[in-house]
This record gives structure tokens, sequence and C-alpha cells, in this order.
């Protein structure tokens, strides 16, 4: 096969790419660490964002999608607003957080069981509810805060800052038929 | 003045005293509150780490509700804010993804055309569109004495640097100094309070909120002012569990800023949900500002 008919493949730095709104932009990457040094979870992630953009454009696919370090981000925005090439970082962060829940990596942070409850809640009400969070995310995959957490549930609870019941949207149907469309939207692009 | 409001799920049930407050000094300002008759959750940061398309059109519904007589929407929390202003940016932005989001509204009769609301953050509605003279004229009880340390935290100065300052914001600052404040000039205002992460892993969100209040500390903080709900919550409620963790004995309160403000446009303490916060606020607020 001459190199000329053959079409480039699609790698994988492509898709984290395709997935994210000016996911260009990581191709300028000039590996300054600006972004590492402004995080405030640097500390705890396997790789820093800067060190996370190399092996991405490397095709480590296994290697960022097994690590810790888009759980560890916070959302803080301070790597995107610091970045001196204009990359979307945080929003990077998130396409890999979706890549790793939808190929089943991400047993190494109980963020996505919890992004899963919350999703849950939304979907099903059209709001959040923290007291749903606390049984069906706390007391299934981290029985033991959850009691640590009894004393503070408490304090909130007497002061009317935790409630029982959740709380519904009127047109939850309305909601679920947009919901059912982007998903099905997502699905097929 | 008009606004659309979004008052988000946390002012229901935990952030009730923003709730409150918020609509107290809105009345006292003249700031028309309308809120969005129907609204539904921004997905908070989960939904976008699950599925964009849709965490965008379910922040999307929001917006497409906003009446066709008003153009502008106006938030109280930080993430809601910042996800309401961020789909419409990403809709006027990328067309393509505009258009799958208004795909998705259809299915529920509903369409949004980027650009046509102004998203704002509630601190940008008191301190730019009400501004200083009017808030002055109304200041009935100074908080003279009284040592505030704004908290501005993320999401409402970054990504979009159009708010205030992303690193060294100042609005709340300037709002307080109004109040006859003491303004605490510390420097960890626009770091993080950890987010959703307390709900994660304890040890790395503990030590966020510990870098926070113990600068708050250093700086001899009477009260810490808050603009986000979250903000408020991992700051004050898990202060006790911070302390247990590090060996430390942080005694902050943690108040929105619409508390401080309500009380110096002199609207009764119990119209502002004082006493809902963890570490009680009153003793100080008492002490600093006598004759109440
Ligand atoms: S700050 Fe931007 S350019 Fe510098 S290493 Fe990080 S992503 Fe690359
Ligand atoms: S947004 Fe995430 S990756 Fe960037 S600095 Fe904050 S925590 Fe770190």
């Amino acid at each position: 096969m001459s190199s000329t008919t053959r079409a480039r493949k699609r790698e994988w730095v492509d898709e984290v790419i395709a997935e994210t709104p000016n996911g260009h932009r990581l191709r300028h990457c000039i590996q300054c660490g600006t972004c590492g040094g402004s995080c405030p979870n640097g500390a705890e992630m396997d790789y820093t964002p800067r060190a996370v953009f190399n092996l991405i454009v490397a095709g480590q696919k296994d290697k960022v999608l097994s690590s810790n370090t888009m759980w560890q981000c916070v959302s803080c925005y301070f790597c995107t607003a610091r970045c001196p090439h204009q990359i979307p970082i945080t929003d990077i962060m998130y396409t890999l957080k979706r890549m790793a829940i939808r190929e089943g990596y991400g047993r190494t942070s109980d963020a996505p069981a919890l992004a899963k409850a919350f999703t849950h809640y939304v979907d099903k009400y059209g709001r959040s509810f923290e007291m749903g969070l606390a049984s069906r995310y706390h007391l299934l995959n981290r029985p033991l805060a959850a009691m640590k957490m009894g004393g503070m549930g408490f304090n909130m609870f007497k002061r009317g800052r935790m409630a029982l019941t959740p709380s519904r949207i009127r047109q939850i149907d309305q909601l679920q038929a947009i919901i059912r469309k982007a998903r099905q939207l997502g699905g097929a692009s | 003045m008009k606004y659309a409001f979004y008052p988000g799920c946390s002012l229901e049930v935990n952030a009730a005293a923003y709730d409150v407050s918020v609509r107290a000094v809105a009345r006292v300002l003249g700031v028309e509150l309308v809120e969005l008759d129907d609204w539904n959750c921004c997905g908070a940061t989960e939904y976008f780490s699950q599925d964009e398309l849709t965490a965008c059109a379910v922040i999307a519904r929001n917006l497409a509700l906003v009446e066709p007589s008003m153009n502008q929407l106006t938030a109280p929390c930080a993430a809601c804010f910042l996800n309401l202003k961020k789909v419409d940016r990403l809709m006027a932005e990328h067309p393509d993804l505009g258009g799958k989001i208004n795909e998705a509204l259809a299915a529920g009769g509903l369409h949004y055309d980027p650009g046509r609301v102004r998203v704002r953050h509630l601190l940008e509605v008191i301190h730019t569109d009400v501004g200083e003279e009017a808030i002055k004229a109304k200041v009935v009880r100074p908080l003279t004495g009284l040592r505030v340390a704004p908290y501005y935290g993320c999401q409402v100065v970054r990504p979009y640097k159009d708010v205030d300052d992303p690193e060294y914001p100042v609005k709340m600052d300037e709002l307080f100094r109004w109040l006859g404040a003491e303004v605490v000039d510390y420097p960890v205002k626009s770091h993080c309070c950890g987010g959703h992460m307390t709900q994660i892993s304890e040890p790395e969100a503990f030590e966020l909120i510990r870098r926070l209040l113990q600068s708050a500390l250093e700086y001899d903080t009477d009260v810490i002012a808050c603009l986000c709900p979250m903000c408020q919550l991992n700051m004050d409620a898990y202060q006790s569990r911070v302390n247990g963790m590090f060996n430390t004995s942080f005694h902050i309160p943690v108040l929105y800023f619409t508390q401080l403000l309500g009380l110096a446009l002199g609207v009764p303490e119990k119209d502002l949900g004082f006493g809902k916060e963890i570490v009680s606020a009153g003793p100080v607020i008492h002490a600093k500002l006598a004759a109440c």
C-alpha cells in the first residue's frame, strides 16, 4: 500500500479534539507548565495537565484514561485562564472524564458514580436532590463516609438545609423529550 | 431594572439563606427578579462529565424559557451562572453544536437563539447595574468595624474574564467598602473551594478548604462573604470536619454577600436567613455592629 493512497489514520488526539469545543488548540501546547503550576490539585495528579497533553499527542490513551488526573480536576479554570495559548484545558478534562466513563475506565475514582447519581436525579425530576444523592451515591459507594457525614447531615437538617423529598419541575415530560433527543443526536454524531 | 431570575437547586433548600436574602435586597434596591417559570437543574459539573450535548440541552432549556420580553437572566450560584453563560457562548461560537442543541430543544417545543439572553451573575447586577451611588444612598446601618473577607471562588471570574479580574477580582471588595465594612485583602479570594471534591475525596477537598480558612484567619477575618452555595457549604458545613482532619480550630462564620448587604440596608436579620449557617455569625456580628 503506498502512503499516498492511504488515508491518514484518525488518531486518538483527533478524537479528543473533536469532542472538545476549541479542542484544536491543544496542538498549540508549548509544554510551558503554567497549567500544572496553577492547579490546586496538581500535586495529587498522576500526570499534570501539561504532561497529559504530551501523552495525548503521543497517543497514550490507556495511560491517560486510566490515570486519576481528570478526576482530580475541580473545574477551577485557573489553567484555562492562564494558558498562554488559549487551550481549553478544563474542557479537555471534561472530555477525558466522558471518555473514561464511556470506555469503562474511571474505576480509580468515585467521581463517575457521583456524576451518574447526579444526572439520574436531574433526568428523573428536573432538579438535583441532595438527600437522594446521599443515599444513592454515598450509601452505595462510600458507606463509611456516609456515616461520618451523619452528624453534619443532622446539623444541616436541623437548620432546614436538607430536604427529605425531591423538588420536581412541572414539565418533566418536556425535559425528558429534550434529553432523549440530545442523547440520540449525541450517539449519532 | 427587570431580570429573569434563575435561583438554582441549592437555593431551594441548602442555600435558603441566599434565596431569602437575595429577594430581600432586590426589593430594597428596586431590582425586579422574575423567577423563571419551571426552570430545571443546570447539571452542575456532573452532567458535563457524562454527556456534553445533553448537558448543553438541559441547560439551554432554561435559556429558552426566558420570556421574550426579557433579555437578561441572573443567577446567584456560580456554577449555574457559568453553565448558563457557557452554553449561550458555545451556541454562538459553534453553530454545529448550537444546531444540535436546538434540535434537541425542538423535541420539547422550544428554541433558543444564542445571544438573545445576557447571562449575569447577581454580583454584577448589584455592583454594576444598581451601582455605588444607589447603594450608598440606601445604607442605613453601615458595617463599620466588621472585617469582611470577600470570597469569589472560581466560576464567576473564570474562564470568562469579563465579569471581573480572573485572578484578583474586586467587585465584592468595592461593594463592601460602600457598605462601610473593613475589607480583608487576602491572597486566596479567587482560589478554589474544592467544589464537589468533598463528595469524592475528603483529604484533598479538605486541604483546599483549609487553605482558604487559614488565610482568612491570618488576615484577621470576622466573616467570609460568599457568592455561591457550593463555596458556602464547603467552608461552613465542613469547617468542623476540616478542624478534625488538620487539628485546627477554625471558627469563622461564612455568609452570603447578600445577607451582609441586607443588614446594611436595614433588612431585619430574621428576613435574611441568619442562623442557617452552621458556624454561627450572630456573636461576631452583634459584637462588632453594636446598637442593632
Ligand atoms: S499552560 Fe497551555 S501551553 Fe502551557 S503546558 Fe499548559 S496547556 Fe500547554
Ligand atoms: S481546572 Fe482542573 S486542571 Fe485546571 S487548574 Fe483547575 S483543577 Fe487543575
